[in-house]
């Protein structure tokens, strides 16, 4: 078994969503989703995230702690959501990803954690 | 022991350590566990045979000492300690990870031959690059060595080596499966398979940069050849029929001193008629099962050409027709380029211009080359003569440089 970070990229610098795009109907599917993911029994956990602003980046370099608010580097795609889920294998998982990027609405990366 | 024992050794290795590696990648779990044992048995191989001369069924003898090695090598490690347990192995049909060395000896004599499918569709999963699964396969499957295949691509054998580490840390890490994949997965993963084989059997019938590389011709035959026993699907056939048909023109193609030969002014006597027999019945063969797809269309036309005794005598309309069946089936620019040369020869060099002038290939070296042979066929020598000079430019393959140069200039 395998451990998947299924990412969700959005690009930051235009809106979101266009004032046509049904945002309930992306949450049922989504949460429609999570809970097949969990019923199948591979899921670890998932979650959205608040706007890239609301960052804070803090690095520790020779003893001195820097605090930076915003992300880490200037990018116009960053994660928007994600999921974790364990996967015996990435056909599997890509499988899962067609899945889930269907209910999102968003393209969705696929790539493993390290193993254990 | 002589160069030309160690060359020949270095043919027998070639051709058996795919099948050895496939077999070991299941049995150890890891592509490279696989191919350091497969390595170890080519290194032996050359001492035992050295002095006790190259046994009977050379293929044979690799595989059994690779096998041995892998044995060995399982057993090492499991007696070592426990901490191998939690490394990343590939996981197989049956969703497990191998088993400890008591059971290896057993897997090891399950049949070879979806071994080598497993490979095959490991080695060409749509999860890698392009680049990534040409390299795969013939550094695994056609046991190349890393140099030749990064000489074959025009890049440095350092960038090569990285390309092959990037791809087998991915199959680890992401846990790409080993196996065959199953029914409703098997036609675009085939597809992915054969796009491969024929990458590499294009890159050797007229090169990017080499005029013409017999030896990856000949692995990309074999190798479909082999693929094609495993799994007789009509694609497969039809691009097996494909290869066969266009690599029996190559003793024809080439003048002594390396010049192109085109189609038209070809000696067809030279054209080897066993190839070209093997590849009319895989496309008759095809023919009946009628499930068409491109590489069984393309094969059927070249048994269209490879049937014509002369240039004069072939039959272009059943070409074109061919082409608008291939044209329904993969609707690209390029197939509409090789149709038009058909038209060209149907309905004239007017008509088959005015297809040639709508296409958006301004950078396609021979969509310059047939706009030059079209323009001056209609007399019209000045714009062939320009275009003919663009053709060369785009193009990297010697002889074909040549050849554009020698027409520009007429």
């Amino acid at each position: 078994m395998t451990e998947y970070l299924f990412s969700v990229h959005h690009d930051y610098s235009k809106p979101l969503f266009d004032p046509s795009f049904d945002v309930d109907a992306m949450m049922r599917d989504t949460a429609a989703f999570n809970e097949r993911a969990q019923k199948a029994g591979i899921y670890v956990f998932a979650g959205g995230l608040e706007a890239p602003d609301t960052a804070t980046t803090v690095t520790v370099r020779e003893g001195e702690t820097l605090t930076t608010d915003g992300p880490f580097a200037e990018a116009r795609e960053r994660i928007g959501g994600f999921w974790v889920l364990k996967l015996p294998d990435l056909d599997t998982a890509l499988d899962w990803a067609a899945e889930a990027s269907a209910a999102c609405r968003g393209p969705v990366e696929v790539r493993p954690f390290q193993g254990v | 022991m002589g160069a030309d024992a160690r060359s020949s050794i270095a043919a027998t290795f070639r051709e058996s350590s795919g099948k050895a590696v496939a077999t070991l990648v299941r049995v150890l779990g890891s592509i490279d566990a696989a191919e350091e044992a497969v390595q170890d048995a080519f290194v032996r191989a050359l001492e035992t045979w050295e002095r006790d001369g190259i046994p009977a069924s050379p293929a044979a003898w690799i595989v059994t000492t690779a096998k041995n090695r892998a044995i060995d090598v399982v057993r090492r490690e499991s007696t070592r300690d426990q901490r191998h347990q939690g490394r990343a192995r590939m996981v197989g049909d049956d969703g497990t990870t191998p088993d400890p060395a008591s059971a290896v000896a057993e897997r090891l004599d399950e049949p070879v031959e979806d071994d080598q499918l497993r490979l095959i569709f490991t080695c060409c999963h749509p999860a890698l690059g392009m680049e990534a699964r040409v390299a795969l396969t013939l550094r695994l499957i056609a046991g190349l060595e890393t140099r030749d295949i990064a000489r074959a691509f025009l890049v440095p054998e350092t960038t090569m080596a990285q390309r092959l580490t990037r791809a087998k840390r991915k199959i680890a890490a992401a846990n790409i499966p080993y196996r065959v994949p199953e029914r409703e997965d098997l036609p675009p993963r085939l597809a992915s398979a054969l796009a491969v084989l024929y990458l590499v059997f294009n890159e050797g019938y007229a090169g990017t940069t080499d005029a013409t590389r017999p030896d990856l011709a000949a692995e990309a035959i074999r190798l479909t050849r082999a693929l094609h026993a495993l799994l007789p699907e009509p694609e497969v056939a039809g691009l097996l029929a494909l290869m066969l048909l266009t690599e029996s023109r190559r003793p024809a193609r080439f003048t002594p001193d390396g010049s192109i030969v085109l189609l038209a002014d070809q000696d067809r006597t030279q054209w080897d008629a066993g190839l070209a027999d093997e590849g009319r019945r895989l496309v008759l063969e095809c023919v009946r099962r009628g499930q068409p797809g491109q590489y069984q269309v393309q094969a059927a036309i070249a048994a269209v050409h490879a049937d014509a005794v002369r240039f004069e005598d072939t039959d272009w309309p059943q070409i074109v027709t061919l082409y608008d069946q291939l044209f329904a089936l993969t609707p690209t620019a390029v197939v509409e380029l090789n149709r038009a040369v058909a038209v060209a020869e149907v309905r004239g060099p007017a008509a088959a211009l005015g297809i040639v002038d709508g296409l958006p290939l301004e950078r396609y070296h021979l969509w310059h080359a047939t706009r030059g042979e079209l323009l001056s066929r209609l007399g019209r020598s000045a714009d062939a003569r320009v275009a003919f000079a663009t053709a060369a430019e785009l193009t990297d393959n010697p002889a074909e440089r040549d050849l554009l140069l020698g027409r520009a200039a007429t």
